[in-house]
């Protein structure tokens, strides 16, 4: 069996003692910066991108990210739950009957829950991507420049049809985000483009700065806008261990939950955001009793949970085997990969097996440590909650400081937190979501790449992009994305989902 | 007729995109275009700021016609420390050296909150520089210097 060879290369490099190490640290921290309130996962995992390049080791570093990024969406269900204050709009589901179980006294089973169901459907889905990461990447290696150019072009306008507020808002952040990433030298004539002259932006912006800037600082500042007291009326967890009724009531969701997240994680463009609402819309429809939903349903915990990580996991798959980000954190990851000098894409799985069943089976190892690891160590992430705000800007501030000047010692680099902090806040002031900007900005470079060579292969022939049935499927797929979303009907569903998400 | 009104937060965002996409027109303008067959360096960037542009120009046209959210409260106090704070350590990390800088980088934004209070502020930003000092100088071992050209010699540390 091919599959378990794979799988079994994948466990002995991701359990090596230095892994399980660095997976550790990365779980551990993930939760630490995740449990902060007002921080999501994709905040949490900018802040942290700058430590994990002092590993040498690709792997190693990538496992770590990986880690920090179940570790970022566990901490923010823990504060979901506790406070109330989701980070990110996937948790604010959780937020919903998770709160109100831990009014009721159920903190701790909530908790629980969260984990078992998250650790479930991680299992799952780690299966699901290594059974069909390898096919689709036999199909990926027979992209040419054309498809690669249409099938980035899907994954940016799903972006923008799962952003919220305003399409065109979404597509002109889009646009925005590809004209950032071009800044620097020209790869073709070597000629410096939008760098005002400043040479130490030759090698274009750098991604650590542009991230920790657009939601790391963008995000603080947002949290400095209404400084009011938290109030954490739960001091102790107490009765971790869910009831037998709980058991039998979070099964059928649990399940139902791990198919509809790794059915949506692996659409381009942020499913894992969509899947969580949809199966607590789902688990609200078929309940016997609906009118439990809202007030501490067991259900309305485990299903979009077990969504929300399902389609965390799969959204590796097309990052893992077409280097395409389905979200921002894999457009995080994508980064990573690159300032490691891996690049990203089919390729990754036949030149670097090591790395790529690796990060697949840390994915597993990182669900492990999360349920073993967390629950008990839940007095902590309590104590954590209590901590004031004004504390931690400055602490997150020196970091992330550190960690963008760590990257390549370039003091310009510094410079660029400090505009695309300013530059985030505004848009995010003015109803733009800065997920499209930061998709565009990782693709933009490889979007130009292909572009150019697609016309130069088809002699200056734009047709070759319809003419090729893979990419002109792509393109249709792509346009048929957008003319849904501009429906009027769909127009007016999508607000709505939006709003009852808020 | 009704008086010709404009959305703030619409506007803005309307300016501030076509303002972004006057930019890079103008600076592609600069560069080489090209042709469709082999294009410059301007081609594609060209191509996509007067795609910006276009877009700003419909969030305009939406501003006039339609109302939208308020842009609410803004956090002055809260721009005013924190995105300083990064580019303060960027000025100053190799002329101070790494401790002195981190320790006023983080001075400079614990300001950011009204209700820090000086003191706090201190003891905060002195046990960073500790905690700084430990792990990312010694423990990592990330090649900064610790003290700086600027500051008169001090015994080695």
């Amino acid at each position: 069996m091919e599959l378990l060879d794979n799988l079994a290369l994948g466990f002995s490099t991701a359990t090596s003692l230095a892994n399980l190490g660095f997976c550790l640290i990365g779980v551990l921290l993930g939760t630490l910066i995740g449990v902060l309130p007002g921080i999501g996962a994709t905040a949490t995992i900018a802040m942290l991108l700058p430590i994990t390049f002092q590993i040498g080791d690709p792997v190693s570093s990538l496992i770590m990210l990986a880690g920090i990024y179940y570790g970022a969406q566990y901490g923010g269900s823990t504060t979901a739950i506790l406070i109330n204050m989701p980070g990110e709009s996937s948790s604010a589901v959780t937020a919903i009957d998770g709160y109100q179980m831990a009014k009721n006294g159920r903190a701790g089973a909530a908790l629980a829950i969260a984990a078992i169901g998250s650790f479930f459907a991680g299992t799952v889905s780690t299966f699901l991507v290594a059974i069909f990461a390898p096919p689709l990447t036999a199909i990926a290696l027979q992209f040419g420049a054309a498809e690669y150019f249409s099938l980035m072009i899907v994954g940016l306008v799903s972006s923008v049809a799962l952003a919220h507020g305003s399409i065109v808002k979404a597509l002109a952040m889009v646009v925005l985000g590809l004209l950032l990433g071009i800044v620097g030298t020209d790869i073709y004539t070597g000629t410096p483009r939008f760098t005002l002259g400043i040479r130490e932006y030759a090698d274009g912006l750098n991604f650590v700065a542009v991230a920790v800037g657009v939601f790391g600082v963008a995000e603080i500042l947002r949290n400095l806008e209404n400084e009011h007291e938290r109030a954490v009326m739960i001091r102790r967890v107490s009765g971790l261990m869910p009831t037998r009724e709980d058991f039998r009531r979070m099964a059928a969701p649990i399940v139902r939950g791990t198919i509809i997240g790794s059915a949506l994680g692996i659409l381009p463009g942020g499913g894992a955001i969509l899947a969580a609402f949809a199966s607590y819309t789902v688990e609200k429809r078929i309940s016997k009793n609906p009118g439990e939903f809202g007030k501490g349903a067991v259900e309305g915990v485990a299903g979009p949970e077990s969504a929300n990580n399902a389609g965390a996991q799969t959204s590796f798959i097309p990052m893992l085997t077409l280097g395409i980000p389905a979200n921002p954190v894999m457009a995080l990851m994508i980064g990573a990969m690159i300032i490691q000098g891996i690049v990203p894409g089919p390729n990754v799985a036949t030149e670097q097996p090591a790395l790529f069943w690796g990060i697949i089976a840390s994915m597993w190892i990182g669900n492990l440590m999360l349920i073993i690891l967390n629950l008990p160590l839940i007095g902590l992430w309590v104590k954590l909650l209590t901590i004031p705000y004004y504390v931690l800007f400055p602490i997150i501030m020196a970091f992330c400081s550190i960690g963008v000047y760590s990257v390549n010692t370039n003091i310009y680099d510094l410079y660029a937190v400090a505009f695309f902090g300013l530059l985030g806040y505004l848009l995010t002031k003015l109803r733009c979501e800065p997920a499209p900007l930061l998709l565009g900005f990782v693709l933009g470079p490889l979007l130009e790449e292909n572009l150019r060579r697609a016309m130069i292969l088809a002699r200056g022939d734009p047709t070759t992009f319809v003419t090729r049935p893979i990419s002109a499927g792509l393109l249709f797929i792509a346009l048929a994305v957008l003319v849904i979303v501009f429906l009027p009907a769909v127009k007016k569903k999508r607000e709505e989902v939006f709003v009852e998400e808020n | 007729m009704k008086p010709f009104t404009i959305d703030t937060t619409n506007g803005i965002c309307a300016a501030l995109f076509i303002f972004l996409g006057g930019f890079f027109a103008l600076q592609s303008l600069g560069l080489e275009i090209g042709t469709a067959f082999r294009m410059g360096p301007g081609y594609f960037p060209l191509v996509l700021a007067i795609v910006l542009i276009l877009l700003g120009a419909i969030i305009l046209v939406e501003a006039v016609r339609f109302e939208s959210e308020p842009i609410g409260h803004v956090a002055w106090r809260g721009m005013l420390f924190i995105l300083p704070a990064p580019i303060f350590f960027g000025l100053t990390v190799r002329g101070l050296g790494f401790l002195p800088s981190i320790f006023l980088t983080a001075l400079i934004a614990s300001f950011a909150s009204g209700r820090m209070r000086p003191l706090t502020a201190l003891v905060l930003s002195a046990g960073l520089t500790l905690f700084a000092f430990l792990v990312f100088s010694y423990a990592l071992g990330l090649p900064f210097r610790r003290f700086g050209p600027w500051l008169p010699s001090w015994p080695a540390l």
